[in-house]
């Protein structure tokens, strides 16, 4: 095989790029189907985290008051910061697709490089997030606490800026249904940003190299569809989880 | 097919990206603003407003739907519309049944 490529490489692809596959008509064909197929995988993501969205709207409904001073636990400013990065990370990486189309080497390697980054502050952020949850045993299942619920003026910092009042024990139950969706949610989305993050870093060794960027530029912009896609869920998460249930 | 050729490789210039990135990070701080308002049952429905029209300036633009081939694009619509009719019909259950006795 290896043998054979090397003497007919060049006869072989006479006429066209290295990097059409002979199963298609033309370059052009080669992308619409790569860019079709990744559409479809997204759109199984779509019903996945749209599960996951379904199930946090019914308990919301079921549960409203359990939900709402559940999410009266989550810092509005530190969600907005991570809305802001993602959407800093989406704007680069659109800017590498840019640059890949466009041939410049050095252009992707720092778009893809400040996309990594941001990808990383947004761990970071979520981190610091988690971390209050984990010392407040607000994490589902690991020693639950209800007392913030039960007693909100216990919790000064968030009783100074929503003054809820106590829910009744089995109201105060079903916050910790809230966390639950919170870190499926949440968790499920910084799960996808790893792994973004992992492509990321093998991207960024490849385009130094100077692949992507001899115009063949695919996997870049199926990677750049994916990291948008990340986005999106984010967008809703926002919304969602932190900004509708501000006001009782 | 060979007709769609000339829409094949659309190159999304730097100039869009950097307005649809403005746009995002307005209507980021439009929806925390409006999340401060006392608006009622309305302040779900302008923040999901919101957060869907930036979805949608990330799908046209950023994931160059605006200018992908027509399956692709009867494809995503299939899928969304799908999705919508299997989440509102689930709450129609959930909500229209045993109302008030969970």
């Amino acid at each position: 095989m290896l043998d054979r490529s090397a003497n007919t490489a060049h006869s072989a692809h006479e006429g066209h790029p290295p990097y059409l596959r002979h199963h298609f008509n033309s370059t052009e064909q080669q992308a619409d189907a790569a860019g079709f197929a990744m559409w479809l995988f997204l759109l199984t993501e779509v019903m996945f985290f749209g599960g996951l969205f379904t199930a946090y709207l019914i308990y919301r409904n079921w549960y409203y008051p359990a939900f709402v001073a559940g999410s009266h636990q989550l810092d509005v400013r530190w969600g907005t910061l991570n809305t802001l990065v993602l959407i800093c990370s989406s704007f680069t990486m659109a800017m590498g697709v840019w640059c890949a189309e466009t041939r410049r080497r050095k252009g992707l390697v720092l778009s893809l490089t400040l996309t990594f980054i941001l990808g990383l502050g947004f761990l970071g952020i979520k981190t610091v997030e988690y971390r209050e949850k984990i010392e407040k045993h607000h994490v589902p299942g690991f020693h639950y606490s209800l007392k913030s619920f039960l007693d909100p003026q216990s919790d000064p910092e968030i009783y100074a800026e929503y003054h809820d009042k106590p829910l009744v024990p089995d109201m105060a139950r079903h916050t910790e249904l809230y966390f639950s969706l919170y870190f499926l949610m949440t968790g499920m989305h910084a799960l996808h940003m790893i792994i973004g993050i992992g492509i990321l870093g093998f991207m960024i060794l490849r385009a130094k190299a100077g692949a992507y960027t001899a115009g063949h530029v695919t996997f870049v912009e199926n990677f750049g569809l994916y990291w948008h896609f990340v986005d999106i869920i984010w967008i809703y998460l926002f919304a969602l989880l932190y900004l509708i249930s501000r006001h009782q | 097919m060979s007709e769609h050729n000339e829409h094949a490789h659309h190159i999304v210039g730097p100039g869009v990206y950097v307005a649809i990135l403005f746009a995002l990070l307005i209507g980021t701080g439009l929806t925390v603003w409006a999340s401060f308002l006392e608006l009622g049952l309305w302040n779900p429905v302008i923040a999901l407003a919101i957060a869907t029209t930036k979805a949608v300036l990330v799908v046209l633009f950023f994931m160059h739907v605006k200018y992908s081939t027509k399956l692709t694009k009867l494809a995503i619509f299939s899928g969304i519309f799908m999705f919508l009719v299997l989440i509102s019909m689930t709450l129609a259950d959930y909500i229209s049944r045993a109302w008030g006795s969970w």
